[in-house]
């Protein structure tokens, strides 16, 4: 036993004298997490992290047998389902994974936006965090198509005529987006390159500095609990918080693994782009708000077409978001920021009812 | 002999500079071009279908029916009305480009993705699309259907 134990320490020294491990943990020792009746909240970015390894985890043991190309995508995903080994559960993690980080996404999004975790010096934070989520739901689009089953190619065809619609840019940007005038093939090895590589690297790098940043700066603690005199108590991160981040990824996985068990994902149908689009068409549920507000638009207001008006105001919806650390000017002085909350209750409210409406919507109009 | 000295290095040291500068620019933008035009897919042989036969006899489609068929690399939609007439469409919606379908419950043609109507002439109805259907034209030879562009 003491036998072993030197051997590990010196192992230990050896490796701290070539990069130095004694600053990583007396990092990691001195690092604290503020308590308050707000800190459960503090759990939600951790949350999205572990999904987005599970995500990572799935997706590499996808590429095994995924072929992306429009004769044969469809049929490897189908082969992958009924022929390989725990191929279902791989699939229907990576499908129920994707769907709970881009919920926790959400959910952390609107904790921060509540507490004004925003405000100075937490701006890079909340640009690095907006940019995060917008990759997370371009992963979610272009991982749609790659199935190769009708829903997914209409969906594909009304989101990449949506960057169409902008002015200028938008026939170029279509074809860049489509790899050609229409999706075909072309279009689901270009999302594919997009999915597995290319917005993998982006996270990665966004990723860090959001991290980076986190580490830095430390935890932000709502205005309220600040001006009623700092925090008293917190909390080590290691292991005290640490360990409550583990025991919510157990739940997570217990979920995931439920989810993927009763609920398995669908293939659907092949598609066929001369069938027509079928009735009930619609996309992943965070893209629903969106879908169902450009149903509702009339073809025109004020003599502009209906979706080019839908579609720039979701754009600048998108800018106002990044833009908020400099736009709350209170929040940023370390004042209240009523206004800022109800905009945030607002556009959480009109979400959640655009969203249910999309559901209920009749299918047949 | 000092003071003539200064302006020659520095002017020296900003011509080394302004040469790596725009060196380096030079060469961000030898290797970004080429994969900027990567990127661009290239450009598709235009399908120059003016006229397709399509692949069923007139006797195959009833009155209040809609037939799907290929217009070269693109759908298109055969209907035939209460009245018992033949007319084609482009099938892509003038919305958003969805493969739009016939509703015989509503005798209209109708888009699914967005809740887009069209009547019997193509014209948008209800709903988004900001457009009429592109409508061909049809024409009958004993048992064949052949559409074709409007001239």
């Amino acid at each position: 036993m003491k036998n072993h134990e030197s051997r590990l320490s010196a192992i230990w020294n050896w490796l701290d004298e070539r990069i130095g491990l004694a600053p990583a943990v007396s990092l990691a020792r001195k690092k604290e997490v503020p308590v308050h009746k707000h800190s459960i909240w503090y759990y939600m970015g951790g949350m999205t992290l572990f999904l987005y390894l599970v995500q990572i985890a799935t997706g590499i043991l996808l590429l095994i047998y995924y072929r992306p190309s429009a004769d044969e995508a469809y049929e490897s995903v189908q082969f992958l389902m009924t022929d390989v080994k725990f191929g279902w559960l791989v699939r229907s993690i990576h499908h129920w994974a994707a769907n709970l980080m881009i919920f926790m996404a959400f959910i952390h999004l609107f904790s921060v936006l509540f507490m004004k975790a925003y405000r100075p010096p937490r701006e890079l934070t909340w640009f690095s965090g907006v940019i995060l989520l917008v990759l997370a739901l371009a992963f979610g689009f272009t991982g749609y198509l790659l199935p190769w089953n009708e829903l997914a190619f209409f969906a594909t065809r009304v989101g990449t005529e949506i960057v169409g619609v902008f002015p200028l840019v938008g026939d170029f940007a279509l074809k860049i987006a489509r790899g050609g005038t229409d999706v075909t093939g072309a279009t689901l090895t270009r999302f594919y390159g997009v999915h597995v590589a290319i917005l993998p690297a982006i996270a990665f790098l966004f990723l860090g500095l959001h991290l980076l940043l986190v580490q830095k700066l430390g935890m932000s603690v709502p205005p309220s609990i600040e001006n009623s005199g700092s925090p008293k108590k917190a909390m080590k991160f290691v292991p005290n918080f640490f360990l409550r981040d583990a025991i919510g990824w157990l739940v997570a996985v217990a979920l995931l693994a439920t989810l993927a068990a009763f609920l398995p994902a669908h293939l659907g149908v092949k598609a066929d782009p001369f069938a027509p689009a079928p009735a009930g068409i619609k996309p992943e549920w965070y893209f629903m708000f969106m879908f169902h507000q450009l149903k509702l638009l009339p073809a025109h207001i004020l003599g502009i077409e209906g979706e080019l008006v839908g579609v720039m105001a979701f754009a600048l919806g998108g800018v106002f978001l990044f833009l908020i650390p400099f736009l709350d000017r209170n929040a940023a002085r370390g004042k209240s920021s009523p206004m800022f909350t109800w905009i945030g209750i607002a556009v959480l409210a009109y979400i959640l009812v655009m969203t249910y409406l999309g559901y209920t919507a009749d299918p047949m109009g | 002999m000092s003071k003539p000295d200064r302006p020659t290095t520095e002017s020296r040291r900003g011509f080394v500079n302004w040469l790596l500068g725009t060196s380096a620019g030079a060469f961000a933008v030898s290797a970004l071009y080429p994969v900027v035009r990567f990127v661009v897919p290239p450009l598709e042989a235009e399908s120059a279908t003016s006229s397709v036969t399509l692949p069923f006899t007139p006797a195959e489609i009833g009155s209040n029916e809609g037939k799907p068929f290929r217009f070269g690399n693109r759908p298109g939609l055969l209907v035939r009305t209460p009245g018992g007439e033949l007319r084609a469409f482009s099938a892509e919606c003038t919305h958003l480009s969805c493969t739009v379908q016939y509703r015989t419950d509503e005798s209209r043609i109708w888009c699914a993705c967005h809740n887009g109507f069209f009547d019997l002439n193509g014209a948008n109805v209800q709903g988004p699309p900001p457009r009429p259907l592109e409508t061909y034209d049809v024409n009958v030879r004993g048992d064949q259907i052949v559409v074709s562009l409007r001239a």
